[in-house]
């Protein structure tokens, strides 16, 4: 059967894989809100040194890492030019009929890729690598209870999340099985114009939908005889008490941010306005 | 054994006019039956007799249209029950279904298993326990962090009655649980389903299409047009194969040989449902004629 991956997680035995996945969420955020804090070289620095810490905390292979930045090679080209000739400067470095790169182009073009590497790292990092996403999705329910005080509801979703993740296999193996039927029958999927493209998988998405309703309906029935009542009086067999060990990575962004800050006041180096 | 655990009286079920024209017809007419507590029942019937209509009936998944059903002597078509009798009702009255893909709730196997105590509020450490217990109890242990989509049907279906199970129901109804499994898993199952029986006493109702997993049941009620046609140990319901094939089913083929023997003659006496049932009396009746 073809293996359809969940997202990317990882499995392997490391500290951040261990750390509670609400932790890990919250901790999301505030990397992110770091990279933005970064305006000079040697904040850039410690930025890129904490995503390659990242990366070794988390025990995944670098070729995994880097196959991850791969869809976002474009944007990052993309933005290394935008920034090369379109910001001006004082240091003209050189200077060609309309085109005039200045020193601090470069420095631009540097830091906006290390921004946007760091983004996509950070997050693969503390999250999509090391965290199931059903573990994710438990995360999310808790940090956002706050909110069923305001009639939000948090746990509909969350159920929502984890039955979507658990027929994500059982419905692509039912559209491969479908097309497999309509090819045996004539169907062509491969030629022809858009439109009559589109037109082909009209008999694939009808059995496919019919069949995802009528799955809803059994499903729907057997949560029923299995007591199931919405999240009021629910208990989890996965209790996650955070310990407080799971504080420390919380200090160390936060001291992350707290040393940003200082190296950005420091001044040495080239700095972003 | 003075009170049976589950008590029918003249029960009639019909599906509302606008689907089909199905409605002119009950799908259950009058019917009534005692179940006793411990027993292995299995309930037979071609295709709209009522067998799955009467499964949901027993757990309130729907509400009769007339009639009385009793469950360990709680009147559950009582209009004064509440919303925890119902819970309670469900907790006792375990159901599995036909295709395993379309009950398990979550993508890990031990999660799965875990839905129904965390439904009823169960603490977590019991719900672990019990977890462990039940996965054990149908030897899918060594599978509980493993994902439902790699495993086999009858491996499935056993995480299925896993779920069920950790529920500590009284009784469970199977829905045609077998009918969608290959043969390794249909016997995976089957021993599952008799070792519950067997071994924790819970009450098992098991509705089939397969003659030789009912034979294996302490009683075979047959249901036609609604009612009650046949009811009694596989072997005396067996006896009537002229009335069995009249509405549409068959008898196991060992019993069916007997049957046929007979026809030609032979004196063969006694019970036959197994194959091995079914040798020993050949042997015995070709030794006597010797």
């Amino acid at each position: 059967m073809k293996s359809i991956a969940f997202g990317q997680f990882y499995p392997a035995n490391s500290p951040l894989h261990k750390l509670d996945p609400r932790i890990k969420v919250i901790l999301t955020v505030l990397y992110i809100v770091c990279s933005f804090l970064c305006k000079n070289l040697l904040s850039f620095a410690l930025l890129a040194l904490s995503a390659i810490l990242l990366i070794l905390c988390g025990r995944v292979p670098i070729r995994i890492v880097l196959r991850g930045l791969r869809p976002v090679l474009i944007i990052l080209a993309f933005t290394a030019l935008l920034n090369i000739f379109w910001t001006k400067g004082e240091q003209l470095l050189f200077a060609w009929k309309f085109i005039e790169i200045y020193a601090e182009g470069l420095y631009a073009a540097v830091f906006m890729m290390v921004r946007i590497a760091t983004l996509i790292i950070g997050t693969g990092m503390l999250l999509t690598y090391t965290t199931t996403p059903i573990a994710l999705t438990d995360a999310l329910e808790d940090l956002l209870s706050p909110l069923k005080k305001l009639k939000v509801p948090v746990h509909e979703f969350a159920m929502m999340m984890t039955i979507a993740l658990r027929f994500i296999p059982l419905l692509s193996e039912e559209t491969e099985k479908i097309m497999t039927a309509q090819k045996a029958r004539g169907a062509d999927f491969s030629s022809g114009g858009l439109i009559q493209r589109a037109k082909a998988l009209i008999p694939i998405l009808i059995p496919l939908f019919v069949s995802a309703f009528n799955r809803a309906g059994d499903l729907a029935t057997a949560m029923e005889c299995r007591c199931y009542h919405g999240g009021e009086g629910r208990t989890r067999m996965h209790v996650r008490h955070v310990r407080l060990v799971d504080f420390i990575p919380l200090l160390l962004v936060l001291l992350l941010g707290a040393s940003l800050i200082f190296l950005n006041v420091l001044g040495i180096g080239f700095s972003m306005k | 054994m003075s009170n049976p655990f589950i008590k029918i009286e003249g029960l009639s079920y019909r599906y509302d006019e606008d689907s089909s024209g199905m409605g002119k017809h009950p799908v259950l007419n009058d019917l009534s039956m005692e179940i006793e507590e411990g027993s292995f029942v299995a309930v037979l019937g071609h295709n709209g007799s009522g067998k799955s209509t009467l499964a949901k009936l027993l757990n309130m998944i729907l509400t009769p249209t007339s009639g009385k059903i009793f469950v360990d002597g709680k009147e559950i078509t009582d209009e004064a029950m509440t919303d925890e009798d119902v819970l309670s009702l469900r907790k006792n009255m375990g159901m599995v279904f036909q295709n395993p893909d379309n009950q398990l709730v979550a993508t890990i196997v031990e999660d799965d298993v875990a839905f129904g105590p965390e439904n009823l509020g169960i603490p977590s450490d019991e719900i672990r326990a019990r977890v462990n217990s039940v996965l054990s109890d149908v030897g899918m242990l060594e599978y509980a962090t493993h994902e439902p989509h790699r495993l086999s049907g009858g491996q499935k279906q056993r995480i299925a009655i896993a779920g069920v199970l950790a529920m500590l129901p009284k009784c469970i109804v199977f829905d045609e649980s077998t009918a969608m499994l290959d043969p390794i898993g249909r016997k995976e199952v089957m021993d599952a389903i008799l070792r519950l029986n067997r071994e924790k006493g819970i009450t098992v109702i098991m509705i089939t299409h397969y003659m030789e997993e009912a034979a294996l049941a302490d009683r075979i009620l047959v249901l036609h047009d609604g009612n009650v046609l046949l009811d009694g140990t596989p072997s005396e319901v067996f006896e009537q194969e002229p009335l069995l094939k009249s509405c549409g089913l068959n008898v196991p083929q060992c019993t069916s040989l007997i049957h046929q023997l007979r026809d030609a003659g032979m004196s063969l006496d006694g019970d036959c449902v197994s194959i091995e049932q079914c040798a020993e009396l050949i042997l015995q009746t070709l030794n006597k004629e010797r």
